[in-house]
């Protein structure tokens, strides 16, 4: 390919129409990216037909002068999790590796009718379970900074992050129930933003946790990241947990016409916990120092139940997964042993000990246990209780005491670190050491974004995360902009 | 630090300025993709990261939480509460590594049991404010029974087959396990 392909899904659109690049040839050469890419192990199964047909629909759509959609030839790429009709969709496990969904989840629906092109599917850990793409029946995904030092993605959208990452697609879909989308946007120096709770179909979404599970948005740029939320998000009757009002598009100034001045930023003291790195730190006071110095007003504020969070999301992410989880059982679609034909709760038992990892099997064990007669009001609902401390503490800030617009933290807390560092530790640390500042805005429902700053020393990207009240994406996403223009993060 | 993150930032820069000051662009290449060729950009000073205007708001020693404190006896799961777990999971509880860890499980999150939360209700939903809504009770998609049944393994004449339902779970395998765990 002889021409220049830009980066960004605003600048395609314009060459696409001035008929300098194709939407077939953008897809191949994406295509060819992926391939040439293999080692990183983000797309673990490309989809040819569907890129083909749908680029060639976008191409005509060009040469006819058509109406031209949001994401018009734009090539895009799906996690593993999110059905697509006659695509196989494993959840990078063995329980669903030959599962191939009868319908279409709605963010893949509307994506398409958006006139999107998906070239492939990317990898996670099992069900999602994690936070460094590890776990995966695929094998891990590589971060592609350092490319040869060994670093993980971050979790458990990492496939989608690096996709986007290292110019295999323009956008990527992951879906973030304690960070999954915010943590490996955050180690591989991309936009990851997860929406308000509700915003966005989870239709065709294979569950993790229901009360919190987002599907969310991978991009390179904010206005790339606002151009897919405004193709995906509103009501879906298909989903009874959408909020129920219509969605307007969101359309957020240049960088330069941004003004701070009704801007008030919150400093969450909680969010410096055990552990932050010192670059990290760095990161965070400069950002908010820039933010003051170009008129923001920036308070100390507190969200006293913070160090909870984790303990909280721990409890009700078993909870849901142990009642989820049930419907794996071999009989009507997924793995079915073979071996195992006496009895069906043996056929049952059998299939699901070969179908599942230990992470999933332990949190299945772990959320029945809390959930048993006994224990139920004990450890389910005590959570659920602090759950909604953890609520009111946003609420405080955002509409009673301080009134801040939003809330600024490190997304994690280190930059990406190395797989065999990472490995040393079990799954339940893993996730409560790279989730301590991302699960909250689960918690609460509230829409939160990470944005790339600048390189650590190990040459691996370190980021920011604002966070804002349910429904304030239009303020969050600006805010974010102004960030983005400022520092200009340029991966090297 | 401070110093290498600077040197690395200012070569960060310099290298911008190269690829822009220069008319073509590369094709979509790993990692260096994304080099836009704004010249306004390469004009930019780069951040110096050390530097700090204002007293900072962020604190500049980590917060210490009262739950951090906390410490929780460990729970030492019995023989019933295995079985009884295992026939509600469906998934072995046999290894001395998956029984370890799930009492280690229950110690990390029994840190929550002292939180005060008198007259604090419940949330079960961030969306409790909102009604959920019924849609009309017509049928809008059937028909799909064929597709339905493309997933299944075992299926005959437009069921799915299980094999016999009525005979308790055998858990024998599993307490013999344990059993000679125990005995180790």
């Amino acid at each position: 390919m002889a021409k220049s392909i830009p980066s960004t899904i605003e600048k395609l659109l314009h060459k696409y129409k001035i008929r300098e690049l194709d939407p077939c040839d953008v897809t191949n050469h994406c295509i060819d990216v992926v391939s040439r890419q293999k080692k990183l192990n983000a797309i673990i199964r490309l989809t040819p037909e569907i890129a083909r047909s749908k680029s060639k629909e976008s191409s005509e759509r060009f040469r006819n002068g058509e109406v031209i959609k949001k994401l018009d030839g734009v090539p895009i790429a799906i996690k593993d999790n999110f059905c697509v009709k006659g695509e196989p969709t494993s959840c990078a496990s063995r329980m669903l590796e030959n599962f191939c969904p009868t319908y279409d989840a709605t963010v893949y629906a509307r994506l398409m009718a958006h006139g999107a092109v998906l070239i492939g599917k990317t990898n996670l850990d099992e069900f999602a379970m994690g936070s460094g793409t590890v776990d995966s029946i695929f094998g891990h995904t590589r971060n592609c900074y350092n490319e040869n030092g060994g670093y993980i993605s971050g979790g458990s959208s990492g496939g989608s992050a690096v996709a986007v990452a290292s110019g295999s697609c323009f956008a990527g879909i992951g879906s973030d129930t304690g960070g999954s989308v915010r943590n490996p946007a955050s180690y591989c120096g991309v936009v990851g933003f997860k929406p308000t709770y509700g915003l966005v179909s989870r239709h065709g979404l294979i569950p993790l946790v229901n009360s919190m599970d987002t599907p969310s948005i991978l991009t390179r740029t904010i206005d790339d990241c606002v151009t897919v939320l405004n193709a995906i998000a509103g009501p879906d009757n298909k989903d009874s947990t959408t909020i129920n009002r219509p969605f307007v598009d969101i359309s957020v100034p240049n960088g330069d016409e941004i003004s701070l001045k009704n801007v008030k930023v919150g400093i969450p003291r909680e969010y410096h916990c055990e552990g932050l790195s010192k670059e990290s730190l760095e990161t965070w006071m400069k950002i908010a120092d820039l933010l003051e110095e170009n008129g923001a007003q920036v308070v100390d504020v507190s969200l006293p139940n913070t160090a909870s969070s984790i303990f909280v999301y721990t409890i009700l992410n078993q909870c849901e997964v142990a009642s989820n989880m049930a419907r794996y059982d071999g009989i009507e679609f997924g793995h079915r042993s073979h071996d195992e034909d006496s009895s069906t709760e043996q056929l049952y038992a059998r299939t699901r000990q070969e179908g599942f990892n230990s992470v999933v099997k332990n949190r299945i064990l772990s959320g029945n246990y809390y959930l048993l007669r006994r224990n139920y009001q004990t450890y389910f609902e005590k959570a659920l209780k602090v759950r909604r401390l953890i609520s009111n503490d946003f609420q405080n800030v955002f509409f009673r005491n301080e009134r801040v617009s939003v809330l600024l933290t490190p997304t994690t807390l280190t930059d990406a670190p190395k797989l065999e560092e990472f490995v040393k530790r079990n799954n339940r640390d893993q996730c409560a050491l790279q989730d301590f500042c991302t699960q909250p805005a689960n918690m609460a429902g509230v829409p939160a974004i990470s944005i790339p700053i600048k390189l650590s020393s190990n040459g691996l990207p370190l980021s920011v995360q604002l966070m804002g009240p349910s429904l304030s994406e239009q303020s969050l996403l600006t805010v974010a902009k102004w960030i983005e223009n400022t520092v200009n993060f340029r991966p090297v | 630090m401070f110093r290498t993150a600077n040197i690395r930032e200012i070569i960060r820069c310099f290298r911008l300025k190269t690829v822009s000051g220069t008319t073509v662009t590369t094709t979509l290449q790993p990692n260096k993709s994304f080099c836009s060729c704004k010249s306004k950009d390469s004009t930019k000073k780069p951040l110096d990261f050390s530097e700090l205007k204002f007293v900072s708001k962020v604190p500049s020693s980590p917060h210490v939480s009262p739950i951090n404190l906390v410490k929780v006896d460990r729970i030492k799961i019995d023989e019933d509460t295995i079985q009884l777990l295992e026939r509600l999971s469906l998934v072995n509880l046999d290894s001395k590594e998956a029984i370890n860890t799930l009492e280690d499980s229950i110690e990390f999150a029994s840190k929550i049991l002292h939180i005060d939360t008198t007259n604090v209700e419940p949330l079960y939903t961030v969306l409790e404010y909102q009604n959920l809504y019924l849609r009309k009770d017509i049928v809008n998609e059937g028909n799909c029974s064929e597709a339905i049944l493309s997933n299944a393994k075992v299926t005959e004449e437009g069921y799915f087959v299980a094999p016999p339902g009525n005979i308790p779970f055998q858990q024998t395998e599993s307490i013999e396990k344990r059993k000679e765990n125990r005995d180790d």
